[in-house]
């Protein structure tokens, strides 16, 4: 799983990160100080040159490392909500004093009771994608729910309901 | 006409002309440098129209269009950047300054020129353009090479170098004894030494004095400090260029990165101006009998350059075509060794009048073939050959293993 990255410093222009692949194959990012990123694509046959040097803006770097990273699922459903009517995407955030907290996403139940999904949870700026049913919640989570309109309101008074004991 | 009129005329045409001879460069790809040479020398003492309100404005201008190179020079790198690789960039850049100001102290000294102009000389073939280089390898894609950070580190030491050897020669210009020669690089080591220490630990600080978020104030910021530490410098002998350098390696973070973008417009213009000033102030009447000089000059040590990156890639474990690419992207020479000429027209006792015009033949030749040069690994022909020669030296290749 762990796998190599060299960082080399470019004076002046900014910071290099390459990795050999399995295949024999090197592969870079050039990351210049003014925010331009460089995918470097570098000759097998002269290992030192680069074959490709392709400038990305900062949109299709992250658009590029969505895809090549794990929260692929979020691009692809973003994609569907505006092919497919009547889909929608929201992020409904967890209630305080809500029954939920540190209790597991099955519990909820929401997909058996609403048809909606959820898809992603925002926890601290980080992106927790395809979170199982034993994924427990905590205060101030944010969930990716997609799904119709009743299926997200749904969702959102599920996950407003009150502990009834406490 | 009225004096002023006359300046405003005069100027107008001039950055006019220059205007579009900037677009011709680029047209051809080439570094539009030689042009404004050219320009200044055709229009200046000697030469076709001689200007006369304006030599002034030029000459102020120019001393503005070093300062402007110099910081935006120190912009580009961070304290820690001209620092951190030092211990293993040195070797590299030893070998740089052995190869490549030796040739050009052992030419003024062979010419008769005396001493003062060999050590002037030998800093104008000594050091390579970052910025020709960095805009050339940028131009070939080439910055993702693995031969390209030991490119930048030679030129990272040639820039830190001039910081010690522009104070050395100012004083030397000056006609400074040997003693004060001594004191004023010793002011000029103490200080760079001082201001690297303080930008590596207190950079931040300095920098968040300056607001990155008023584009206003951070332009007169920025340009009245470097003018202000450049004036302060040149008062001390230690040379208004290294000031400047000194304050652009002092700023960093995102003061740096929008005070580039702020002064880039200024610099453009003002090194222009620079670069008028050096061909106004050179008789082009003094060129001929330099030409063929400076063609050998140029021929020598493109050829030591060459050899400084090959063995400079060598070191870094790149294998033969990286070396012949680092080799060649090194020769061109530019600004900075304009700049030291200048210093040198500008003295107080004129060093040597030959100096100037041998200075500007010079970087026309090795500022236009250099770029051109660096192209040459990447055509087949020169890949054949580069094959070819290693099939020679090793007539038994070693069987592929599958």
């Amino acid at each position: 799983m762990r796998v190599r990255v060299e960082q080399t410093a470019l004076p002046g222009i900014g910071v290099r990160h390459d990795l050999v692949t399995e295949s024999g194959r090197r592969l870079g990012v050039v990351s210049h100080r003014n925010g331009r990123r460089d995918l470097v694509l570098y000759d097998p046959d002269d290992p030192d040159a680069c074959q490709a040097d392709i400038p990305l803006t900062d949109d299709e770097a992250e658009a590029l490392a969505d895809i090549l990273g794990a929260s692929l699922m979020l691009g692809q459903l973003s994609g569907l909500r505006e092919q497919a009517a009547g889909l929608l995407t929201e992020q409904i955030a967890i209630p305080a004093g809500t029954k939920y907290v540190n209790r597991q996403l099955g519990d909820t139940r929401a997909r058996t009771r609403t048809g909606a999904s959820i898809v992603a949870v925002l926890r601290d700026g980080e992106v927790i994608v395809s979170p199982d049913p034993t994924f427990r919640f905590a205060a101030g989570d944010v969930v990716v729910v997609v799904g119709t309109r009743q299926g997200l309101d749904g969702v959102s008074s599920i996950l407003a309901d009150t502990d009834p004991d406490g | 006409m009225h004096e002023t009129t006359t300046l405003l005329v005069e100027v107008g045409a001039l950055l006019l002309l220059l205007g579009l001879l900037g677009r011709l460069s680029r047209r051809f790809g080439v570094s539009p440098i030689p042009l404004y040479l050219l320009a200044g020398l055709a229009f200046g003492h000697g030469g076709l129209l001689p200007l006369n309100a304006s030599e002034e404005f030029f000459a102020v201008g120019a001393e503005i269009g070093v300062i402007l190179l110099l910081v935006m020079l120190g912009l580009e790198y961070s304290a820690n950047e001209l620092v951190g690789n030092l211990r293993s960039a040195a070797p590299a850049g030893l070998i740089d300054a052995a190869l490549n100001a030796l040739p050009g102290f052992a030419f003024a000294l062979l010419l008769g020129w005396g001493w003062v102009a060999a050590v002037v000389l030998a800093g104008v073939t000594w050091v390579s353009s970052s910025g020709v280089i960095a805009k050339v390898l940028g131009d070939l894609g080439r910055v993702g090479n693995r031969e390209t950070p030991v490119i930048l580190s030679v030129l990272v030491i040639e820039d830190l170098a001039m910081a010690l050897y522009l104070p050395l020669v100012t004083a030397l210009l000056a006609g400074v004894g040997l003693v004060k020669g001594g004191i004023a690089l010793a002011v000029a080591v103490l200080t760079v030494v001082v201001v690297l220490a303080v930008a590596i630990r207190y950079g931040h600080l300095i920098s968040s004095a300056l607001s990155a978020k008023d584009p206003e104030a951070l332009l007169l910021g920025v340009l009245g400090l470097t003018l202000l530490v450049a004036g302060a410098a040149a008062k001390l002998q230690v040379s208004a260029a290294v000031g400047a350098f000194l304050v652009g390696i002092a700023l960093s973070g995102p003061v740096a990165h929008h005070a580039t973008q702020l002064l880039s417009p200024l610099r453009d213009l003002f090194a222009a101006v620079f670069f008028v000033f050096f061909g106004l102030v050179t008789d082009p009447q003094d060129m001929p009998p330099v030409l063929l000089p400076a063609l050998a000059l140029a021929v020598v040590t493109m050829g030591t350059k060459l050899l400084t990156g090959y063995l400079a890639a060598r070191r870094a474990g790149i294998a033969e075509p990286g070396r012949w690419r680092a080799g060649f992207a090194l020769t061109p020479r530019g600004e900075f060794s304009i700049v030291i000429a200048g210093l040198a027209v500008a003295a107080v006792q004129p060093v040597e009048p030959r100096l100037a015009a041998l200075a500007t033949a010079y970087v026309l030749i090795t500022v236009v073939t250099g770029p051109m040069l660096a192209r040459l690994p990447d055509f087949p022909w020169f890949k054949r050959w580069l094959r070819r020669r290693s099939q020679v030296r090793r007539p038994e290749p070693v069987p592929a293993a599958d």
